[in-house]
């Protein structure tokens, strides 16, 4: 939906505008939807499991696509239309400007989960497929940092999504210290809880 | 189930030159779709009209942003941080009766209306390249006359090393500055050797009309050759001091904004390159050019700082 509503912005269709900036307003509008879409997908388990609604599983993987697609287009746009497919200065961003590693770590982490994200996959995988879809925690603490620091002065928009974040992830904290081992076999895996965005961001909940 | 029909405030019902304006602008956007052209149709440019003289030794030859560009792409935090809400805030500024204070290492100082500080200073137009340090630029139409002409009047001392300038404070009429994302009142500073030098730009119109609220109305200040930020707007403080003035991005994150803040495409913003820009408005993939040191004013004022490190006085 926000693809099609920035189509028509773009061209000027139904007095929609991007403004004196479409190229910026574009490539940040992507990547706050990819942002938005990755909250969404790490909201879904704490939602199902609160509200007793497992069907809400399998919006999951839908979701998760969509980030990835709005990632990528975010990506696109600023190589493109930002950077005018100047390789030279892509590099030298990459390499050299902190928040770009960031979020370009963070679109190349998401991919080995996009590609595994089919059923055949996840049959083939099994209990690794679990594992390394845990990868969506650093990930999407990367994009908030990502976000974070490309802001120049008022961070407070970035405050709130970290706000919301922690309490993703502090939710599944509390849940799995709360719930023994045995009757919570995914507790017994210890790689998420010792993931750094988790730990750092759980204090915040309390 | 409210069987009644919802009554509809008089507030509500569209009026009739809004309906039907819809309809044309649909059109026109419907017949801009079809000729494959992206951007909006420019607004007219609003404002009293000024009587000035266009200045071509300080003009460049470059095709100024479209009225829309300049006015609807504003930072001006004192209305909020994205670039469009000074478009939508600045009308609760009010810029008339406006005066400014002069205070400090100087012989005439006290509280002058904008209407004696203008009385008898030729306008003059000016084609300036604007250039923000978040790395897009414009080139700008302004009108008005150089700073250095109206600090005369006020006999500076010889302890007047720099001149601090204030932007007004006024919460009630200023949204933004409720939040705390900056230390209000907004301070800029010049040394006076760059305030008084005939590129720096005391602006009260733009596009031959008093300026927009948005672009700082009724006097703000441009340094065509330093970053946009320290190009104050809405002006009501003059004061000449000896030491440095602690101006409000300097203060707000030192290492990553300089007091003197000139162009400079080799040295990087810390988070940011600074080697190229986007110029606004530009054709589809042709908006990224390098950025000029000095902002291409280097023959002017290149001089000022000989001998300076601007690694360390970014």
């Amino acid at each position: 939906m926000p693809f099609l509503w920035w189509t028509c912005a773009a061209f000027g269709l139904f007095g929609l505008s991007l403004g004196a900036d479409p190229v910026k307003k574009l490539e940040h509008e992507c990547g706050k939807t990819a942002l938005n879409l990755l909250m969404i997908t790490l909201s879904v388990t704490p939602v199902r499991s609160l509200t007793g609604l497992p069907q809400l599983l399998r919006l999951r993987r839908m979701l998760g696509l969509f980030a990835f697609f709005y990632a990528v287009v975010h990506f696109t746009i600023y190589l493109v239309l930002d950077l005018e497919l100047n390789f030279r200065m892509l590099g030298a961003d990459i390499a050299k400007r902190p928040y770009i590693t960031i979020g370009f770590t963070a679109l190349v982490l998401l991919l080995p989960l996009a590609l595994t994200s089919t059923n055949g996959m996840m049959r083939r995988l099994g209990a690794r497929w679990r594992r390394l879809h845990r990868l969506i925690y650093p990930i999407a603490a990367l994009a908030l940092w990502h976000f974070y620091w490309q802001v120049k002065r008022d961070v407070r928009e970035p405050l709130l999504y970290l706000g919301i974040l922690a309490l993703l992830l502090g939710y599944r904290l509390l849940r799995w210290q709360r719930l023994p081992a045995e009757a919570h076999p995914r507790a017994a895996a210890p790689g998420a809880l010792t993931s750094r965005s988790g730990s750092a961001t759980a204090p915040g909940r309390t | 189930m409210n069987p009644r029909p919802t009554r509809i405030a008089p507030s509500e019902i569209t009026p009739p030159e809004v309906y039907f304006s819809r309809r044309t602008l649909l059109a026109a956007a419907l017949a801009s779709a079809a000729s494959g052209c992206v951007r909006a149709a420019d607004g007219e440019p609003a404002g009293a009209p000024l009587a000035y003289e266009r200045n071509a030794r300080y003009s460049v030859s470059e095709k100024p942003n479209t009225y829309d560009e300049i006015t609807t792409y504003n930072n001006f935090y004192e209305f909020g941080t994205d670039k469009e809400s000074p478009s939508e805030y600045a009308r609760m500024m009010r810029t008339r009766p406006w005066s400014v204070t002069v205070a400090g290492e100087a012989e005439v100082s006290g509280r002058f209306d904008l209407e004696d500080l203008l009385k008898g200073q030729p306008l003059e137009e000016r084609i300036y390249r604007f250039r923000c340090v978040e790395a897009w630029s414009l080139v700008v139409p302004w009108v008005g006359f150089p700073l250095g002409k109206v600090l005369a009047r006020f006999k500076p001392t010889s302890r007047a090393k720099y001149v601090e300038l204030t932007t007004l404070y006024a919460p009630q009429q200023m949204p933004g500055q409720r939040a705390d994302v900056l230390n209000w009142p907004y301070v800029e500073g010049l040394r006076i050797d760059e305030a008084m030098h005939p590129l720096t730009l005391m602006v009260v119109g733009l596009y031959g009309r008093t300026l927009p609220n948005q672009d700082g109305a009724p006097l703000r200040l441009i340094v065509p050759w330093k970053y946009g930020f320290k190009s104050i707007k809405s002006i009501v403080q003059i004061r000449f001091t000896e030491r440095e003035p602690r101006t409000a991005w300097n203060v707000a994150a030192p290492h990553e904004y300089g007091f003197y803040a000139n162009v400079n495409p080799a040295v990087d913003h810390p988070r940011w390159s600074q080697a190229t820009e986007r110029r606004l408005g530009s054709p589809f993939l042709a908006a990224r050019r390098p950025t000029l040191p000095f902002n291409g004013y280097a023959a002017e004022v290149a001089s000022l700082y000989q001998g300076m490190d601007l690694r360390r006085y970014f």
